[in-house]
């Protein structure tokens, strides 16, 4: 999987110098690019020790933190920008957890695999199997991804939540927009990547 | 050797006498006091390695190594301390202090008042964390050390890093808080009152004067003792340990039974009044309940740290229940408010507070990668 390019498309999203909250930040690695090529003040909350670790020895302001159990030890406005890279299918609140995003932060970023992809569809649809691939390589029982939406979803519950669409980039494996994507996005897109916001 | 077992070999400790006047929080004052320090390593040409060790209530500046060969027992952090281990002495220049009040050579309620010739004892004036940081700044005076790479410590050792990070923000470029808290809880202030009642309704304590009387208050400081030790360890880690086995005598023989964690609560006990001053162990556990750096700003403790300039690191474990984890993260949650940075984890662990102590995988690794990064990131990359 093309990490780079993935973090590179997340930065195009924050602006320089923001103050961002990586919510499931993994390794370190968005938050280490983030501060090298965009100058932010970043915390990354992560619950696992590897992970942890991992950020450690990379500098990042990590915590110690399961986002089932929530943000709200955060305080209201506090960050310009709160980040949820392909975590959102993986918790247990996802709406919950956006609600709780728009209000520590000014805006937020929200990426995930797209559930619309034709490979998908084709997969259950005419294989009749749950999918995997590249971008969703569990089996249905060790999947960590409980929620998993299409674009399509995704933009209902914005629309249910009001909540504002600012910046939305869809993209295929290569992390590279293309005409088909842009043609049918819940059909060719394998990625979405969404800047939100509440309405002005 | 390897990462556990090698060691900083034979110390000796130091001794710093400060003839200035020292104004104490509450007001009193005193002419002259000296500290007896150790350290580890060796200070780097441009003084840029040097990580101050805190220690908790009943430490002292003896942290690693042995004080000769013979010498069965390493210093107290043993575990953490030493080439190539969490702290690593191989990097870093670690200096470990007794602190003000202390019972193990620095000037404390067992020294000889100057004013009047005789034993302080009861009279020794009371000691707060801040005080113990002022006093830890001008040991680093006098050892030349103008910025501290990291302070480091664990629970009330924690206090203590904190604090330095607010009294002195240019001082220090990474602060460790380990099993700490920016406050005891109602519940473990409660706890310390009753170890201070043990102490002092011991016939021998003498209202603090039992030095002179050739006196020592055994009973009440074991008593103290065995309470602090039982708030350090956990249930399930007391379970494991000792579960309900019997040291002597028998059920099924109606003979009185002797439970192996009674056995080694009392060997704690009466071991403890050995090494440990009474007086001492009341006024560090004064100093705990007193910390609080918000009280100075009306309780806010976002503006109680936004002077500090370092980076942090606070590590809670998961069965300490007299410095939970909610109280580290007390403290991490106000460090990100007051923007400071700040990285936390809570490491699992079934030994309760006394975890910090320990040469636990997770936390010596966290503890070692987190340290060695800032001193990396300071100096460039290390070779």
């Amino acid at each position: 999987m093309s990490l780079r390019g993935d973090l590179a498309l997340i930065g195009e999203l924050i602006n320089a110098n923001a103050r961002v909250l990586d919510l499931g930040c993994g390794s370190g690695d968005l938050l280490a690019y983030l501060q090298a090529e965009k100058n932010v003040n970043g915390y990354g909350l992560d619950k696992d020790p590897a992970n942890i670790q991992l950020c450690l020895s990379k500098g990042v302001n990590v915590i110690e933190q399961d986002l089932d159990a929530g943000i709200a030890n955060f305080a209201t406005k506090n960050f310009d920008m709160v980040v949820m890279a392909d975590a959102l299918q993986a918790v247990k609140d996802p709406r919950g957890l956006l609600r709780e995003m728009l209000r520590v932060g000014e805006e937020c970023v929200v990426t995930f695999p797209n559930f619309g992809h034709w490979r998908c569809r084709v997969q259950l649809g005419l294989a009749g199997h749950m999918p995997v691939s590249t971008h969703l390589p569990h089996n249905w029982h060790n999947t960590p991804n409980i929620h998993l939406c299409t674009t399509q979803d995704f933009e209902q519950l914005c629309q249910e939540e009001d909540l504002r669409i600012i910046q939305r980039r869809v993209v295929n494996t290569q992390y590279r927009e293309n005409w088909s994507i842009t043609l049918a996005p819940n059909l060719f897109a394998s990625h979405a990547f969404y800047r939100l916001g509440r309405p002005a | 050797m390897n990462a556990t077992t090698a060691s900083v070999g034979i110390v000796s400790p130091q001794r710093f006498g400060c003839n200035e006047p020292l104004t104490l929080q509450n007001g009193s004052v005193l002419e002259s006091y000296e500290l007896v320090y150790e350290t580890y390593g060796t200070l780097n040409a441009d003084k840029s390695n040097a990580l101050l060790i805190c220690h908790a209530l009943s430490g002292h500046h003896h942290a690693a190594g042995v004080h000769d060969e013979s010498d069965p027992k390493p210093g107290w952090w043993d575990a953490c301390i030493g080439p190539g281990k969490a702290i690593d002495t191989d990097r870093f220049f670690v200096v470990s202090l007794n602190n003000l009040g202390g019972c193990h050579g620095s000037t404390g309620p067992r020294s000889t008042d100057p004013s009047n010739g005789r034993t302080y004892g009861p009279h020794f004036p009371n000691v707060v964390v801040k005080d113990w940081v002022k006093t830890q700044a001008t040991l680093a005076d006098f050892l030349g050390i103008k910025i501290f790479a990291a302070v480091v410590g664990g629970s009330l050792g924690g206090m203590q890093a904190l604090q330095w990070a607010i009294d002195y923000p240019d001082r220090l470029r990474a602060c460790v808080a380990i099993a700490s808290a920016a406050k005891l809880s109602a519940q473990n202030i409660a706890f310390n009152e009753i170890a201070r009642q043990a102490i002092s309704s011991d016939k021998d304590f003498l209202d603090g004067h039992y030095f002179d009387a050739n006196k020592n208050p055994d009973r009440g400081l074991g008593l103290a003792r065995m309470i602090g030790h039982v708030t350090y360890l956990s249930d399930d880690g007391m379970g494991s340990k000792f579960g309900r086995d019997v040291k002597s005598g028998d059920f099924d023989a109606n003979e009185a039974v002797e439970f192996q964690v009674e056995s080694y609560l009392n060997y704690q006990g009466r071991a403890f009044t050995h090494y440990f001053d009474a007086n001492t162990y009341l006024l560090m556990t004064k100093a705990l309940d007193h910390f609080d750096p918000a009280r100075e700003s009306q309780g806010d403790l976002v503006a109680a740290f936004a002077p500090a300039q370092c980076k942090f690191l606070v590590l809670s474990f998961s069965s300490d229940w007299r410095f939970s984890a909610e109280r580290s993260q007390e403290i991490v949650d106000a460090l990100v408010q007051a923007r400071k940075n700040v990285a936390s984890a809570v490491i699992e662990s079934e030994h309760g507070h006394d975890s910090f102590l320990l040469p636990i995988e997770r936390y010596t690794s966290a503890l070692q990668t987190f340290l060695n990064q800032t001193l990396s990131a300071q100096t460039g990359p290390s070779p």
